[in-house]
């Protein structure tokens, strides 16, 4: 593994689980990224990167900010607008 | 059936899980506790939504953090009703017109705060709840219904939802 980089692994659900035929995504982030690094290293995908400003992020079960770091180990997951009840 | 299970003071079951929900049993688990007002609300599957005829509906969720944020919203409504106790159960999977979706049930001293309460936990769950829903029809097609954005904590906290 390159220094000062790592893999995190992203999971996915709903519309863009199934638009991207996986349940995860591998993304690679510098040390010290943050949330809005991930959004930005996300915006280019050719299925997730069209809604990204209007998914949300949680990291270990719980809402993460823009501002908030990832770090290796996380466990991270795009939460698209949810439609419970 | 997988099911995550959360609980704290107040909170007798805060959970998702794939089985077939049953109000009266998540009742049962209320009625020890004792009070004066017993609010139960389930969501069910309607046959026809937006003028469509719909045969099914299939949810999606995050299932270990949705228990969370299910006990979390749940502990709220004990702290800000003061009921007593309350249990939220939400199915995943495939169910069919009819079949039910949620169930909250509430007991407390009194009415006013275990249909406040009751109605917290069905307003920020759609608000909050990692749960996707995708709707069924009877030509074969089927689409992901418009969600709300979430991401944040409770209502009083200024957020727009």
């Amino acid at each position: 593994m390159t220094d000062g980089v790592f893999a995190v692994r992203v999971r996915l659900f709903g519309q863009p689980r199934e638009e991207a035929g996986a349940s995860t995504l591998d993304v690679e982030l510098e040390d010290g990224a943050t949330v809005g690094d991930l959004r930005a290293a996300l915006a280019g995908h050719p299925t997730l990167g069209a809604h990204i400003d209007l998914t949300a992020v949680a990291i270990n079960h719980r809402y993460a900010s823009d501002e908030e770091h990832v770090a290796q180990g996380d466990e991270v997951a795009l939460i698209p607008p949810v439609a419970g009840g | 059936m997988t099911e995550v299970r959360q609980e704290g003071p107040g909170v007798v079951v805060a959970d998702v899980t794939g089985a077939t929900l049953d109000g009266a049993d998540l009742v049962r688990t209320l009625q020890s506790r004792g009070a004066g007002a017993l609010v139960v609300f389930e969501g069910r599957v309607r046959d026809h939504n937006d003028g469509r005829s719909v045969v099914g509906l299939h949810y999606d969720a995050y299932e270990e953090m949705a228990g969370q944020v299910l006990a979390d919203i749940a502990g709220e409504a004990v702290d800000r009703s003061g009921v007593a106790s309350v249990a939220v159960r939400h199915r995943t999977g495939s169910l069919v017109p009819g079949e039910v979706s949620l169930v909250v049930g509430v007991l407390a001293p009194h009415r006013d705060q275990a249909f406040d309460a009751a109605r917290y936990v069905v307003e920020e769950l759609k608000r909050r709840a990692p749960i996707w829903k995708k709707e069924e029809y009877g030509d074969g097609t089927s689409i992901w219904l418009d969600g709300r954005p979430a991401g944040s904590g409770p209502a009083e906290r200024g957020d727009s939802g």
